[in-house]
């Protein structure tokens, strides 16, 4: 299972007889598994990895540092789980350190982003204070190098 | 100035690679796509480089004893009992500059001109041309793929007579993936018990073996270690090509004679490398299962696809070769390789780089990424069309 996982990873649109050929099953067997995955939530989608300013869309993200006050009874799930619940919130993390949650936000630009902030995770009980971080430029994500194309550095051909 | 007069007749007739040729060629072709190169594609684990480096920051960069780091000889000893179960001491092993420099030691050490060192081919291109730089006489035996491409006993007898010296092994085999068992040596070493025939065991793709089952050396079966220089290294194991390290193990006055030749033709294998050399041997064993499990997911992924496309396939058991038959094209594999690469920009080698019993193959490296393959593998596919139509 850790061989498909790792495969699909890397990349998921390797065909189903492909991967099955180089993990060594039947395609029959790999679609279950995957199927199986995906409903234990193991696997949790399938996306591209796109960069959007090469594109040339609009595109502004932000990392918000945000410290909360964790309730009695639940911690601090309820809280994260309200956050989760707005669109322009892509990611909620429950962080070790100096603050709590972790957000990556996504807008269109850096007031849209500023106006989410003030306007509607500051408000939210529980949420003592927020340090808004603005994506600059992105060199790497989930593991792949954005920018130049990858080059086979190898001399010896 | 008349070169060529002036130049030694023996080096001016070494065979040259076959597999520059080709490369050459594809260097300078715009969007072409290699399957050529013959080393891993994986970047020397981090512990690695970062050991090298630290090496230098500390100014270790002195000649080291001309068999090698007292420490690294020690770790490859220990290595070698905990991976393949082979009992050497640090003075019979000699660190050398990649296991290319070993191969040369070990011929040059017991080859006298007119001795006839025996080749198992298609093998790696260096064997021949160094038996015959010291005056030996390779005797080439045909491997055949009805076989697997593994030596027999049957073909070995034929090829032996009084003035045989050396034989080559050249197991894991580039190019052509093939392995030899224990099963498969137990009839080898039961023909070189009792003759004076010493055997060159080249298992630097000892860690790429795909399988449960582990590489075994020669020098592991009974009554063999006291004929077997075995001759390993860093380059295809732990991606260090470039750091040119390699070692080679044999009894005490075997590896004294070679150690004198290195020390007057290359002092010691580099410092940097040697330091890097022990933690590589130290902590890099997750590191090699990673990289066997990705190559072992392309060698799947080639095979199934050749074999699809009527290029029949052995399944090669180890190295990161592939050798398709290309016989069912009806061109010959100079010409097969020429038309692939100026018709659709793929470079592989044929497989007579390697020895003329490779005629009728071509070598396809998978040191490459999946997607890289999967593109080659499609421009293949549509040659091939195109051939037939």
């Amino acid at each position: 299972m850790e061989k498909l996982l790792k495969i699909l990873e890397g990349n998921a649109r390797i065909s189903l007889e492909d991967m099955a050929t180089m993990i060594n099953e039947a395609p029959e067997t790999v679609a279950m598994k995957m199927d199986q995955m995906q409903k234990a939530h193991i696997i949790n989608g399938y996306r591209a990895l796109i960069d959007w300013e090469k594109a040339g869309v609009a595109h502004v993200q932000a990392i918000i540092e945000l410290r909360v006050t964790p309730r009695r009874d639940c911690g601090f799930d309820e809280v994260a789980a309200t956050i989760a619940n707005f669109e322009e919130v892509d990611s909620v993390l429950l962080m070790s350190g100096g603050y709590d949650l972790s957000l990556v936000v996504k807008g269109t630009s850096f007031q849209d982003i500023a106006l989410f902030v003030a306007k509607r995770l500051s408000p939210i009980e529980g949420v003592l204070s927020t340090a808004t971080h603005f994506v600059l430029k992105t060199y790497k994500k989930d593991g792949v190098l954005y920018g130049d194309e990858m080059k086979d550095e190898r001399e010896y051909q | 100035m008349e070169y060529e007069k002036l130049m030694a007749t023996a080096a001016k007739e070494m065979r040259p690679s076959g597999i520059r040729k080709f490369f050459d060629i594809a260097a300078e072709m715009k969007d072409c796509i290699s399957l050529g190169v013959g080393e891993p594609d994986f970047k020397t684990p981090w512990a690695v480089r970062d050991a090298g480096i630290t090496s230098l920051e500390k100014g270790k960069t002195w000649y080291t004893s001309n068999a090698g780091l007292k420490e690294l000889r020690e770790e490859i000893c220990r290595y070698l009992s905990r991976r393949f179960s082979l009992e050497y001491e640090q003075k019979e092993t000699l660190v050398t500059v990649g296991g290319s420099e070993a191969i040369d030691l070990c011929i040059r050490a017991f080859v006298n001109p007119g001795d006839e060192v025996i080749i198992p081919e298609p093998c790696y291109v260096s064997y021949l041309p160094i038996t015959t730089l010291t005056g030996g006489v390779p005797v080439p035996v045909p491997l055949l793929a009805e076989n697997k491409f593994k030596l027999t006993a049957e073909q070995l007898k034929a090829a032996i007579t009084p003035k045989t010296k050396l034989l080559i092994m050249p197991f894991p085999c580039n190019p052509t993936g093939a392995i030899m068992r224990r099963e498969d040596l137990e009839p080898i070493a039961e023909v070189l018990r009792g003759t004076d025939i010493m055997v060159l065991s080249d298992e630097i793709y000892a860690e790429l073996t795909y399988g449960d089952m582990r590489h075994v050396s020669i020098a592991a079966l009974d009554g063999m270690r006291e004929r077997t220089v075995l001759v390993q290294g860093f380059s295809k194991a732990y991606a260090m090509t470039g750091w040119r390290l390699g070692y080679a193990c044999a009894p005490e006055p075997v590896i004294k004679l070679m150690t004198k030749i290195h020390q007057s033709a290359i002092m010691c294998a580099p410092s940097t490398s040697q330091y890097a050399g022990i933690v590589a041997l130290k902590t890099c064993d997750a590191d090699i299962e990673k990289m066997r499990t990705e190559y072992d997911a392309r060698r799947r992924f080639l095979v199934k696809g050749l074999n699809k496309m009527g290029l029949t396939c052995f399944e090669p058991e180890g190295a990161f070769y592939v050798f398709p038959s290309i016989q069912s094209t009806g061109l010959s594999s100079d010409e097969f390789c020429k038309r692939l690469l100026y018709d659709k920009k793929v470079a592989v080698i044929p497989g007579t780089a390697f020895g003329d019993s490779g005629e009728g193959f071509i070598r396809i490296s998978y040191s490459y990424s999946i997607a890289h393959l999967s593109e080659a593998m499609h421009r293949i596919e549509q040659f091939l069309t195109e051939l037939k139509a």
